[in-house]
C-alpha cells in the first residue's frame, strides 16, 4: 500500500477545460456581460463577474425518457395508511413550471450561472484584448521625497538625538579614561572629615590622612575634567530623503452629456473610462474618480449619474475644464497626487467656445495632469463620413494643435466598441515610444 | 452502539483477539504514520476476518480543488479536455462556494493498483472510514463483481486514459478545436447508446467463411436433382425482387438490428476520417468502463457501507478507536444510510446507500438467525451460518436488478414500508398497486428490480436499417415501452449529432413494442458542409 501526498500537484488541471467552455459559450457570455456593463460600476471592474447564460447551447442532449406520459410504477419508501387498491389523485405537474420562463435579467432558474474571472471579463468586454501589454506601458511617475533612516551622524538636532548609541559611547569612554564612580570619591571625602574630627591623630593615621587627601584631590579633578555626557559621544539618528513614488491618483472623467449624445455613444465612453480605471488601478494603491458632466454648465455628480440621466442644453466644454481646475486646486494638491483625466465628447462645442478651451487646456490643464486623454466617440453610422479628418469637428482641430506640442496629451476617435481597445493602447504606448 | 432500527449481528466466527491497550490515533489530527498504521488495522480486519479479495491500493491525499477537478472529469484521475468538463466544474466550484454542495470524502477508482483519493480536510477517523469504504468495499466490489470481471480492465484503464488524452490532445492540434469538439459532443451524446449489453458474435474469419463456402457447394452438388428445372414456372406469380434480397443481404451483413450506436457508426459510417473513428472508439470504451458501475450503484454502496460499519466497529472492540471516535463515526454513517419517507420534503428517490446497506445487514441476518419466512424466502441460505461467504458470492454474481429480486426479504419490505404506486394515464388517479403485505411482496419487489434493470430505464433505441445503395439513409427504432415517449427537444439534437457523424440523413421511429403500432417519427440532416 502506498499513501502519496498529492496536495503539492500543479493546479489548474480543469483549465484546459475551462478555456474551452467559455469558447463554446462565448456569445451567450457576451450578451450576459454586454447586460452586466449597465449596472456595473466603473471601480468594480475587477472583481470579475458572474453571468447567468442560457443553458440552451451548452445543453448536453441524450436519448432519455420524458418525464411525463406512459404508464408507470413508482416503488416508495414510508408507507403509513395506503392500503392496496387505494387511489390518489395525482400531484399538479405544473408546480415547478412557473420558474421556467426566466426573469426578465436573464437570471430564471434555467439558467446556467458562473463566475467569470478579471481576465475572461475584459477579453470578452474588449474584444481579445491582450492584458500583457498593458503591463508594458510606461506611466510618468512624479516623485515625492520620503525621509528614511540611514544609521547615525556626529551631528544633528536635538530632537534626533540617539540616547541609546550616545549612552553607549559615553560608558566605554568613561571606562577607557578610568573615571571615578562618583560614589567612591564621596566616601573618600567623608573619610578624611571623619579623620579630620578626630581629636589627636597616630602618626599612623596621619599618614593616612594625607595620602587620602592627595588621592582625593587627584580623583575629585579627574571626576571633574570627564564628563559623564562628552560632546564627542553624541550620536544622532540620520535620515536621508528617498524618492518614492506618489501612490495615489485621481482620474477625472470629463464627458459631455448634452442631447447630441446618444446612450450609444455614451456607452462607449464608458468602456473607455473603465479601461482607464483598471489601468490606473494597477499602477496606484489609491485611485479616486471624480465624474464631471457637462452641459452648458459642468457639475460634478456621482457615477449613476454621470452616465445615465440626460440632460438639456447647449455644450460649452471650457465649463468643465474649469470646473476640473477648480477641483484640482480645493481637493488634489499636485504634489500629492498624480492627475489623470479623460474627456469624451462627440466634438459638437459652442463655437466661440473652442478657443477657450485650447487655451484653458494648455495653459492650466496639461501642466496639472500626467495625461490628458480626449476621444471623440462617434456613432457607427457616421462613420464613413467623419472617417476622414478633414470633416473633423472644431474642437478636434484645435485640440489637434496642442497634442502635436505636448507628450502628455493624447487624443483618439472611435467609433465600435471594438476601437476602444486599440486606441487605448496607442494612447499609452505613445509616452512609451517618446521615452 | 447502535442506529437506524436494530443493528446487524456480530459474525459469530470472527476471532477472538485480545484489546490493544492504545488506540490507533486520538483526536482528530492525522499524519502519514498514522494513516499507515490505521490502514494496517483495517486490512488485518478486511482481509483476515472479513476475507475480502482486494486489489493493491494506493490512498492520495487531495485538496478540495483537486477533488473539485476530479468531480468534473468524471472522476478520472485523467481525462481529455472538453468543455462540458469545464461547464460542469464551474457548476461544482459555484455550488461548492456558496455551500450548497459537499465535497465527497473519498473517490475510488476502479483500476490496478486501486486508487483512492482522500481529502485532506478529513479528519483521522473520517479517513479510517474512508479507507474501509473504498480501498477495501469497493475495492472488493471491483474486483469480483461479474459486470465488472467482464466489461473492465483495470490493469489497463489508466494507460488507456492517457494515450485518450493524449491522442484526443493531438487531434486538436492538427485539426482544430471546433473539429475535435464535433466529434466529440456527439459522441457524448450518445455514450448510454454506446456500450455493448452481450458479447459480440465474433465474426468468421476468412478461412472458415471458404470452408462454409465450400461445404455449401458440396451440399448443392450432393442434393442435385435435374427433376427441378422442369418444372413449369407461374407466368403469374410475380418474381421475388431481387433489391428486396439484396437488402436484406446487406442487413445481415451489417449485423442488424445493433443496439450500440457508437460502434455501428465507427464501423460503418461512410463519412468519417479515420481519427474520428478512433474518438468514438476512445468515448465508447469509455462507456463500456462506466457501464457496470451504473448497473450496480446500489450493490456498490451498499458493500462498501456494510464493510465500513463492521471495520468500524470490529476497531471498537478491539480497542484501536476510542469512543469518541466511534460516536464520530456513527453521526457521519447515519447521514450516509438516511432514507426520508416519500412524503418528506428531502426525499429524492431511494437512497442507494441506505438500500443497499439495509439489505447487506439483511441478509446477514437471514443467515445468522433466520425466522420461518426467511426459511420460505431464501431457503439455500437462510441458517447457513456463514454470512460473509454468503455475501461475497452476492456480491460476485449479481447486479442491482436481479440483486433486489434475489434477496430483498418480506421482512425488509416491512421495515422500509416499502409500496408501490401505478400511474396509468388512462386513469384519472394514481393506484396504490400492493403495499408490504402478504400479497404485495411479490410486486413490490418486481417493481423496485425493473426500478433497476438499466435496460428498461434507458430507452432501446437500436439501428435497424441502412440504405447503403441508395439515399445512404440511416434508420433508428425506438421500441416504446408502456408508452412512455422521449424527451422530444434532446431526441431531435441527439438525431442532429448522429447525422454529423453519419454523414446522410438519419430517421428515428418510435414503434410500440406491444402493438407494434408506429408512434412518432423524427429526421435529422447533416449539416450543409
Amino acid at each position: 500500500m502506498h499513501i502519496v501526498d498529492r496536495r503539492l500537484n500543479p493546479k489548474g488541471k480543469s483549465h484546459a477545460n475551462r478555456q474551452r467552455f467559455v469558447r463554446v459559450a462565448r456569445s451567450e457570455i457576451k450578451e450576459a456581460v454586454e447586460r452586466s456593463l449597465q449596472k456595473r460600476g466603473i471601480s468594480d471592474v475587477a472583481s470579475g463577474e458572474k453571468v447567468a447564460i442560457p443553458t440552451k447551447r451548452i445543453h448536453e442532449p441524450q436519448f432519455r425518457h420524458s418525464s411525463t406520459g406512459g404508464k408507470r410504477d413508482y416503488v416508495l419508501p414510508g408507507n403509513r395508511e395506503f392500503v392496496q387498491g387505494d387511489t390518489l389523485p395525482r400531484p399538479q405537474q405544473g408546480g415547478g413550471e412557473g420558474g421556467h420562463e426566466g426573469s426578465p435579467d436573464g437570471e430564471g432558474e434555467d439558467d446556467f450561472q458562473f463566475v467569470l474571472n478579471r481576465d475572461e471579463f475584459l477579453d470578452i468586454l474588449f474584444e481579445d484584448l491582450e492584458l500583457p501589454d498593458l503591463e508594458k506601458t510606461r506611466l510618468k511617475e512624479t516623485m515625492t521625497f520620503k525621509q528614511t533612516r540611514a544609521g547615525f551622524s556626529t551631528t544633528g538636532t536635538p530632537s534626533s538625538l540617539n540616547i541609546t548609541r550616545t549612552m553607549r559611547h559615553s560608558l566605554a569612554r568613561r571606562i577607557s579614561m578610568r573615571r571615578p564612580k562618583r560614589a567612591d570619591v564621596e566616601r573618600m571625602a567623608k573619610e578624611i572629615a571623619e579623620l579630620e574630627a578626630q581629636a589627636g591623630l597616630t602618626s599612623e593615621e596621619r599618614r593616612r590622612l594625607e595620602e587620602l587627601k592627595t588621592k582625593y584631590t587627584f580623583l575629585a579633578r579627574k571626576l571633574k575634567a570627564t564628563p559623564y555626557v562628552d560632546p564627542v559621544d553624541l550620536r544622532f539618528n540620520r535620515f536621508e530623503p528617498t524618492p518614492q513614488p506618489t501612490s495615489q491618483a485621481v482620474m477625472f472623467c470629463l464627458m459631455d452629456v448634452s442631447g447630441s449624445m446618444s446612450e450609444y455613444m455614451k456607452d462607449l465612453a464608458k468602456r473607455f473610462f473603465l479601461l482607464l480605471h483598471l489601468f490606473l488601478r494597477s499602477k496606484y494603491e489609491h485611485l479616486d474618480i471624480v465624474f464631471i458632466r457637462h452641459t452648458s454648465e459642468a457639475q460634478e455628480v456621482d457615477e449613476d449619474t454621470f452616465f445615465h440621466s440626460r440632460e438639456s442644453g447647449g455644450t460649452v466644454v471650457s465649463s468643465a475644464l474649469r470646473e476640473m481646475q477648480k477641483i484640482v486646486a480645493e481637493r488634489y494638491p499636485i504634489d500629492d497626487w498624480n492627475i489623470y483625466a479623460a474627456q469624451a465628447s462627440d466634438g459638437d462645442n459652442f463655437s466661440s467656445d473652442t478657443e477657450t478651451c485650447g487655451e484653458l487646456i494648455q495653459k492650466s490643464i496639461l501642466p496639472l495632469c500626467q495625461y490628458f486623454a480626449y476621444i471623440e466617440v462617434l456613432d457607427e453610422r457616421e462613420a464613413p463620413i467623419l472617417r476622414s479628418e478633414s470633416n473633423a469637428s472644431e474642437l478636434w482641430r484645435c485640440y489637434k494643435g496642442i497634442a502635436a506640442d505636448h507628450e502628455n496629451f493624447a487624443m483618439k476617435r472611435v467609433f465600435a466598441r471594438s476601437d476602444i481597445f486599440p486606441v487605448f493602447h496607442e494612447l499609452f504606448a505613445k509616452g512609451r515610444r517618446a521615452a | 452502539m447502535s442506529f437506524l432500527g436494530e443493528p446487524p449481528v456480530r459474525d459469530q466466527r470472527s476471532p477472538r483477539r485480545k484489546k490493544a491497550t492504545k488506540p490507533l490515533y486520538e483526536g482528530p489530527d492525522w499524519d502519514f504514520a498514522t494513516m499507515k498504521r490505521t490502514y494496517e488495522a483495517i486490512e488485518e480486519i478486511a482481509v483476515g476476518e472479513l476475507k475480502l479479495d482486494c486489489y493493491p491500493n494506493q490512498i492520495e491525499i487531495i485538496t478540495s480543488e483537486q477533488m473539485l477537478d476530479a468531480y468534473s472529469s468524471i472522476s478520472m484521475p485523467l481525462f481529455y479536455s472538453h468543455w462540458s468538463f469545464g461547464k460542469r466544474f464551474a457548476r461544482d466550484e459555484k455550488l461548492y462556494r456558496k455551500g450548497y454542495m459537499g465535497l465527497a470524502y473519498e473517490i475510488v477508482i476502479n483500476s490496478t493498483p486501486c486508487i483512492s483519493y482522500m481529502m485532506e480536510e478529513n479528519t483521522m477517523t473520517m479517513q479510517a472510514l474512508v479507507m474501509a469504504h473504498a480501498a477495501f468495499g469497493h475495492n472488493h466490489f471491483f474486483k469480483n463483481n461479474y459486470l465488472f470481471r467482464q466489461w473492465t480492465d483495470a490493469e489497463g484503464i489508466l494507460d488507456y486514459l492517457s494515450f485518450a488524452k493524449n491522442y484526443v490532445a493531438r487531434c486538436e492540434e492538427r485539426h482544430g478545436l471546433g473539429a475535435v469538439e464535433r466529434v466529440l459532443d456527439a459522441a457524448h451524446a450518445l455514450m448510454d447508446q454506446g456500450v455493448d449489453r452481450y458479447n459480440r458474435r465474433s465474426r468468421p474469419n476468412l478461412a472458415q467463411e471458404r470452408e462454409r463456402a465450400e461445404a455449401r457447394r458440396e451440399h448443392a452438388l450432393a442434393t442435385y436433382n435435374d427433376l427441378w428445372r422442369t418444372l413449369p414456372v407461374d407466368p403469374n406469380k410475380p418474381k421475388r425482387q431481387s433489391s428486396e434480397t439484396e437488402m436484406e443481404e446487406g442487413r445481415s451483413r451489417l449485423a442488424l438490428p445493433e443496439e450500440n450506436l457508437l460502434y455501428f457508426i465507427e464501423k460503418f459510417s461512410p463519412r468519417l476520417e479515420p481519427w474520428q473513428r478512433e474518438i468514438l472508439r476512445i468515448v465508447r470504451n469509455i462507456a463500456q468502463y462506466f457501464y457496470p458501475q451504473k448497473q450496480t450503484k446500489m450493490m456498490n454502496e451498499g458493500c462498501a457501507t456494510f464493510v465500513h460499519y463492521k471495520i468500524m466497529n470490529r476497531l471498537l472492540d478491539l480497542g484501536l478507536i476510542t469512543e469518541g471516535a466511534m460516536l464520530e463515526f456513527i453521526d457521519y454513517h447515519t447521514r450516509v444510510v438516511f432514507q426520508p419517507e416519500f412524503d418528506d420534503r428531502r426525499y429524492g428517490g431511494i437512497n442507494p446507500y441506505a438500500l443497499g446497506f439495509e439489505m447487506m445487514c439483511d441478509i446477514e441476518r437471514m443467515c445468522a438467525n433466520p425466522t420461518e419466512e426467511d426459511r420460505a424466502f431464501v431457503p439455500d441460505i437462510a441458517g447457513n451460518g456463514d454470512p460473509m461467504g454468503t455475501l461475497r458470492t452476492a456480491w460476485a454474481d449479481h447486479r442491482d436488478d436481479s440483486f433486489v429480486l434475489q434477496f430483498l426479504s418480506p421482512a425488509l419490505i416491512r421495515k422500509l414500508r416499502l409500496f408501490k404506486i401505478e400511474d396509468d394515464p388512462e386513469k384519472p388517479e394514481l393506484r396504490v398497486d400492493a403495499i408490504h403485505d402478504e400479497r404485495g411482496y411479490k410486486r413490490v419487489r418486481k417493481a423496485l428490480s425493473r426500478y433497476y434493470d438499466i435496460g428498461l430505464r434507458e430507452p432501446d433505441i437500436q439501428v435497424t436499417d441502412v440504405d447503403l445503395k441508395g439515399d445512404r439513409r440511416l434508420v433508428l427504432t425506438h421500441k416504446v415501452r408502456d408508452g412512455v415517449p422521449l424527451e422530444e427537444q434532446d431526441a431531435r439534437a441527439v438525431l442532429g449529432h448522429i447525422a454529423t457523424l453519419w454523414g446522410y440523413d438519419v430517421k428515428l421511429h418510435g414503434i410500440d413494442a406491444d402493438a407494434d403500432l408506429l408512434i412518432y417519427s423524427y429526421e435529422a440532416s447533416p449539416p450543409a458542409a
